[in-house]
């Protein structure tokens, strides 16, 4: 059973890469300050982090993103499995995912006047969308990888001044064909909770 | 059903749980649960500490030689955050406790209430669990949980905290014993084929060695180990947490690992070729550098918390299971052998470690008394039958080498941690979780300071344990790494000490003082056989060393025998 599995180290594993967590949990107040508090002790940033609820009632999922050896990464993520209410915690490389980030750029709506430049950077080059426009400022929304808003952000910033800019942590399903509440059925029926001597 | 209140609920709930005994100290938030206690003294000891912090390490002296979950009581703010040391102890050397602390009532968390303060978060990366209770329904399934998570898998300290009006509201009370969270799995299942792999190893190492961890204590593993041991003539070293899991006089037991342990464990580890760790976590005061540790050795490591395989060394095998499964898995198909040669070598280095150190040591080369002298003694007389707990310093480090224990979970240190002040209170708590047993605390003169206040409750309660001052006048262990790294530098470690035999006459302990060296077998005998309290202090050499020593970040093969 993969559950609170161990990872065994190779010899290459210290080199710096990005690695994304995804931990699901039970839905218990005081579980991100504890997931927090692993990396924290080992003086690792998180570069991005995201909790939801999932298709499971009760179960949330964490997703976080660093950048780390995978020997480093790997004892967090053993320090993780461990907590009482953690089910699983899952560490992938960046082509074992599916992820996603969403970005919302604010910009005065002057930035129209320049004509149809606008809308072709924006919808075609960038797959982007305007969520609103208003009286004095138009919300453009896109999704896709850090690297894809950035450019967007670096492109736009050309047109004039972005008033406000945010980005979401990272979301990340894993390509395995998995589904998460046969997962949870088979935690709920392993003989791992009471010792058999 | 009978509604009860939340507070006789939670006495309810430890009573299901085979609660007998609590260490406690009251106060504002946690009063209901004190005032339900009152009506349940006939099923359960409350024992009345003098600090929380003296409450706490009871409780863990308690678990340490019974094996059950120790419980203790505190109330909010000061009481809770008193408990902090105890729990990161308990958390660092594995041994289940439940806490259970009162809090301010819900409407007022977060408001800086009186004697409010954030116990959860406080606790949080120092237990293994933790939960605030705020409705009185959740206490019987809340308790049931904390005990199992407390004692099952590897070990550990629980903190609940519950509310003031929690314990004042209604429940119908029913418990269940929790079995299960699907979340948490404590028993990894083993791996068949690692037991084989393992057994691959052990069958055609030449030089293989056995680290004994507390594993094989909590695991109540110690006759498994004798047998796998004997089956496969492995020589047995220990390390702090795990003396007395082997007795010390079996014919494959080589000694005591780590910075002040023997000699030939030590070097032996850099020439063993396969090491066999059981349930240990390859602490730094054990490995040394841990890159010139084990250097020819291959590595089975036998362990219940997955997050210790591979964390500090890396190993060829990895059997993620119960310390005792695993050597019953092993037993069944390691080849009958032996490594007479290879044990014999260790021996060697006993003679020499016998004639650079201990000779001298116990055989009263210095003036005044030396530690080791008065340790070897009590060993001799009690036939190392007795429960030792230690305190943290020389003494500890001399105990630990010269008491030769016979019999399992008799070693209770802070091992992790090193906490100054937890031997008095873990000795009292050792003595009423086993009180058929003789139970000696051995305390420095600056340790003993630090929890002193217990002497009340020793007196009040009539806890017959033994105290043993060994008193240099200094803190010894500090001194001693002054003047052989830091160029004799004495700073602040020179103690003008109290009179410890006044000031227990003042709390009514029988008390004597120990000088010369030819009073030392009588007066050793009067202090184990009187019966009750009974402290000695003993003026012991002011600045002496303890060796071998391993310097801090050095390998364990430059381990120095002067
Ligand atoms: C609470 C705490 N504070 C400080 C230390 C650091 N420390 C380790 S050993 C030691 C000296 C202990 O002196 P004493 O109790 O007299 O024992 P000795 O070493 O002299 O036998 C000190 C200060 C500690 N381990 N715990
Ligand atoms: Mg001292």
């Amino acid at each position: 059973m993969k559950k609170k599995g161990l990872y065994q180290l190779k010899k290459s594993d210290n080199k710096i890469k990005e690695y994304t967590l995804s931990v699901l949990t039970e839905d218990k107040a005081g579980l991100l300050n504890h997931i927090t508090i692993i990396f924290n002790r080992r003086k690792m940033n998180i570069n991005s982090l995201n909790v939801s609820t999932t298709e499971v009632k009760g179960v949330s999922r964490f997703t976080i993103v660093v950048e780390s050896s995978k020997e480093k990464i790997i004892k967090i993520v053993n320090h993780i499995n461990k907590l009482i209410d953690v089910l699983a915690a899952f560490l992938y490389e960046e082509d074992e995912i599916y992820y996603q980030e969403i970005a919302l750029y604010k910009l005065s709506t002057k930035i129209f006047l320049k004509g149809d430049l606008v809308e072709k950077i924006i919808i075609r080059k960038y797959g982007a969308k305007i969520l609103k426009i208003e009286k004095d400022h138009i919300i453009i929304q896109k999704t896709g990888t850090k690297v894809g808003t950035q450019k967007l952000y670096d492109e736009l910033k050309k047109f004039g001044e972005i008033l406000e800019f945010a980005r979401s942590g990272r979301v990340a399903l894993s390509k395995k064909k998995r589904k998460t509440i046969n997962f949870i059925k088979k935690l709920e029926k392993t003989k791992s909770n009471k010792l058999n001597i | 059903m009978k509604k009860i209140l939340g507070s006789e609920a939670l006495i309810k709930s430890l009573l299901e749980e085979g609660v007998d005994t609590i260490f406690g100290y009251p106060g504002g938030a946690i009063m209901p649960i004190y005032d339900s206690l009152y009506s349940y003294q006939d099923k359960i000891n409350h024992i009345l500490t003098r600090h929380e912090q003296g409450a706490i390490h009871a409780a863990q002296g308690y678990s340490r030689v019974s094996g059950k979950v120790g419980v203790c009581f505190a109330t909010s703010g000061p009481g809770a955050t008193n408990l902090i040391t105890g729990i990161a102890d308990a958390q660092i050397d594995s041994t289940p406790l439940v806490c259970i602390t009162g809090q301010v009532p819900s409407q007022l968390l977060g408001t800086d209430a009186f004697q409010e303060s954030d116990v959860i978060g406080i606790s949080m990366p120092v237990t293994k669990w933790n939960y605030q209770i705020t409705s009185s329904d959740e206490i019987g399934e809340i308790i049931s949980k904390a005990f199992y998570i407390a004692r099952s898998g590897r070990p550990g300290p629980v903190l609940i905290d519950i509310t003031k009006d929690a314990q004042f509201s209604e429940v119908d009370f029913n418990y269940k014993k929790c079995e299960r969270i699907r979340s948490y799995h404590p028993y990894p299942i083993i791996n068949d084929k690692k037991i084989k792999k393992a057994s691959k190893l052990i069958n055609k190492a030449k030089k293989p060695l056995i680290l004994v961890g507390q594993g094989v204590l909590l695991s109540n593993a110690e006759n498994e180990l004798i047998k796998f041991s004997e089956i496969t003539g492995i020589p047995l070293a220990s390390t702090l947490l795990g003396l007395s899991a082997v007795s010390c006089d079996h014919k494959n037991y080589v000694g005591y690992l780590g910075m002040h342990g023997n000699y030939g464990p030590n070097v032996k580890t850099n020439e063993a070729d396969l090491i066999i760790a059981i349930g240990m976590r390859f602490d730094d005061r054990v490995t040394g550098d841990t890159s010139k540790y084990a250097v020819n050795a291959k590595i089975i490591h036998i362990e219940i918390d997955p997050s210790e395989i591979d964390k500090i060394i890396k190993t060829d095998v990895a059997i993620n299971a119960d310390a005792k499964e695993a050597l019953i898995g092993l037993n069944k198909i390691v080849q009958k052998n032996s490594h007479e040669e290879w044990i014999n070598e260790f021996r060697e280095c006993d003679k020499l470690e016998f004639d650079k150190i201990i000779n001298k040591e116990i055989n009263g080369f210095y003036d005044k008394l030396s530690m080791a002298e008065v340790i070897h003694k009590i060993s001799e007389f009690t036939q190392g039958k007795s429960i030792i707990v230690t305190d943290v310093g020389q003494h500890q480090m001399v105990a630990s080498r010269y008491y030769k224990f016979t019999e399992p979970n008799s070693n209770i240190t802070s091992g992790g941690l090193g906490t100054m002040g937890f031997a008095l209170p873990a000795a009292m708590g050792s003595k009423i979780g086993n009180p058929n047993r003789e139970v000696i605390a051995v305390i420095g003169d600056g340790g003993i300071q630090m929890t002193i206040q217990e002497l009340a409750t020793i007196s009040q309660y009539s806890i017959g344990v033994k105290i043993l001052i060994l008193n240099n006048n200094f803190l010894g262990m500090v001194r001693q790494w002054q003047e052989l790294f830091f160029d004799n530098r004495y700073s602040f470690t020179e103690m003008k000490n109290p009179n410890f035999n006044k000031i227990t006459d003042g709390y009514r302990i029988k008390n004597k003082k120990l000088e010369k060296r030819e009073d030392l077998d009588k007066v050793i005998k009067e202090f184990i056989e009187f019966d009750g309290p009974y402290l000695l202090n003993v003026i012991v050499e002011k600045e002496e060393n303890v060796f071998p020593m391993v310097p801090s970040g050095e390998s364990v093969s430059n381990i120095r025998l002067e």
